[in-house]
């Protein structure tokens, strides 16, 4: 496989470009493998990369009904943050993060990671008082983060309006190291990176039922036939409690649509993250000059991939408010995915009632910042089939237990 | 917008006339139950793809709690009926199984 640099983009200008070659291969499935992957989303492709990475397993296929990256991965407006106030989260967030900064260079695939600073507007008392204790909590966790004042918010982005009637802006938490990155790339850089190391991703290919006996699982079955395994792991986020039911049990999930937009582009006017967590919206500009979009979940349960009306007019309503410079764009494009909510708003990375066949899901509004100390995670949950330290505090019998990992109240909404 | 029609004052209600309330049907665990019944009450959820019995409040109209039997994949709605309704009416089950032959209501949870 080709290695991408400045001098391979040099060497192909000489030849018209002909020498480039698919970033992966399509292989048809074999009958067994060590590990199927379910879900070829960003967790699903990180899941498998650190599988091989970390802990040379290379007999692995990732199964994907539709393409690579065409879920939640590639519909989520790419916030990359770690601020988040319990330990446990603050760990593996920051894992990912801190995994980010060196993600291209890693996978050779320019994942186009922009840490341009995220901040999180308190737009009321109730809000300044737990983002200060987020600060407070972050210092201790050894995760960059600070209280910032109105006047540093408009320093920052001088296109927000702190004097806004119904919701000034009171200050905010700011990450100088969060940010975005390209969400397609993720998907892409991994699924490249895993193929060049032998992996299977099989596209097209959904899963209908998952077989079992004495209480292990034994493999799949698929739209292309049945595929043999030793160890299944469950990452198809939205589809979580579809496929729980095929394996025979229950998860603390329910899927709702969350939904986002994007303007015309227009010339470069912010160059920070915002996030309204009050008005329930978030804004970027992205690198062709669109502003990103992004608004609260649906209440419903939903698996139509499009959000409710009503929502969408109700963050635009809001953000108009603090940034009224919005009022005069038209709006290009609006979708939605479909998110997997869990009671505390942490994800689960577990062990499950079937015999090695473990979950990663509940990542709901948020998890695209995740992905690669999910994968990181996870792939040590399979190969070990014990979980490390990152993991073991998300089990999915945390619930019964009463070990909630509440990022509901202080992070407001997830993203 | 969706439209669910209160079955306590018949009024065709626009979505956000309402406030969604979950999974319809749960079995209350009451003090004596075991972890496992509390967990399933409180947390473990079918989260089906298809057909979904769930509970609504008429929040700014008569403020009552009802129940809809409403598609998670179509938002077709099947009927609502009122919250005192310990499983789904024999109507509302038919016109279920005539999209999704073969469709059982689980009561497990
Ligand atoms: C509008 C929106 C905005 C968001 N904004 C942010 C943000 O700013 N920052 C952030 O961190 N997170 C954000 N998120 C959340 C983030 O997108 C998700 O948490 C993350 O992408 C989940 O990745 P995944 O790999 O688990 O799931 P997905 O990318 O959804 O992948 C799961 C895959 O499983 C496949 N699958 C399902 N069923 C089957 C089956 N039976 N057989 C085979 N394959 C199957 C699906 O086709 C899918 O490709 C947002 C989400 C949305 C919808
Ligand atoms: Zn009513």
């Amino acid at each position: 496989m080709t290695r991408y640099s400045a001098f391979a983009i040099a060497r192909e200008a000489f030849r018209d470009h002909l020498g480039w070659r698919r970033a992966w291969a399509s292989p048809e499935p074999r009958a067994a493998y060590d590990v199927v992957v379910i879900g070829a989303g960003g967790h699903g492709l990180a899941t498998a990369y650190y599988l091989a990475r970390n802990h040379g397993i290379t007999d692995v296929a990732v199964l994907e009904k539709g393409w690579l990256g065409g879920g939640n991965t590639g519909r989520n407006t790419t916030i990359i943050r770690s601020n988040y106030l319990q330990d446990p989260s603050a760990a593996i967030y920051e894992k990912a993060r801190s995994l980010y900064e060196t993600l291209s260079q890693e996978l050779n695939y320019n994942i186009m990671f922009s840490p341009r600073g995220v901040m999180m507007l308190a737009q009321t008392e109730h809000e300044v008082r737990g983002y200060r204790r987020t600060a407070a909590a972050n210092a201790l966790q050894g995760v960059e983060t600070e209280w910032i004042g109105p006047e540093r918010v408009k320093a920052l982005c001088p296109i927000i309006n702190i004097h806004g009637p119904r919701y000034p802006v009171l200050g905010a938490l700011w990450q100088p190291r969060g940010g975005t990155a390209r969400h397609d790339a993720v998907a892409w850089g991994y699924a490249r990176a895993c193929s060049r190391m032998g992996i299977h991703i099989i596209q097209n290919c959904a899963v209908t039922a998952i077989r079992s006996r004495d209480g292990v699982v034994t493999g799949v079955e698929t739209t292309r036939g049945a595929i043999a395994c030793r160890k299944l792991a469950i990452v198809v986020a939205g589809h979580s409690g579809v496929l729980a039911g095929m394996a025979g049990f229950r998860l603390p999930i329910e899927s709702t649509a969350l939904q986002a937009l994007v303007s015309e582009p227009v010339k470069p006017c912010m160059d920070v993250v915002v996030m309204a967590n009050t008005v329930h919206g978030y804004m970027s500009q992205s690198d062709k000059g669109e502003m990103v979009i992004g608004g609260g979940a649906d209440g419903r349960n939903d698996y139509s991939q499009r959000g409710s009306f009503h929502h969408v007019e109700e963050t635009v309503r809001a953000l108009i408010e603090t940034f009224p410079i919005l009022s005069r764009l038209k709006m290009l494009r609006w979708w939605g995915g479909i998110v997997d909510m869990t009671g505390d708003r942490s994800p689960i990375l577990s062990k499950t009632p079937l015999g090695n066949c473990f979950v990663n899901c509940g990542w709901g509004t948020g998890g695209f910042k995740a992905i690669p100390g999910s994968g990181w995670a996870m792939a040590e949950l399979v190969a070990r089939g014990e979980p490390g330290p990152l993991a073991a505090p998300f089990s999915m019998t945390r619930f019964r237990e009463g070990r909630f990992i509440d990022e509901s109240v202080a992070a407001g909404v997830a993203h | 917008m969706l439209l669910l029609t209160c079955p306590y004052c018949g009024i065709a209600a626009e979505e956000t006339e309402l406030a969604p309330g979950g999974a319809a049907h749960l079995t209350r665990a009451g003090p004596e139950a075991s972890d496992a019944a509390f967990d399933a009450y409180l947390f473990l959820r079918d989260n089906p793809k298809g057909p979904h019995l769930e509970r609504w409040r008429h929040a700014m109209g008569c403020g009552k709690w009802f129940l809809a039997a409403r598609d998670t994949v179509t938002h077709e709605v099947y009927g609502t009926y009122p919250a005192q309704t310990r499983e789904p009416p024999a109507e509302v089950v038919a016109r279920i199984r005539a999209r999704h032959p073969g469709w059982s209501w689980r009561s497990a949870g």
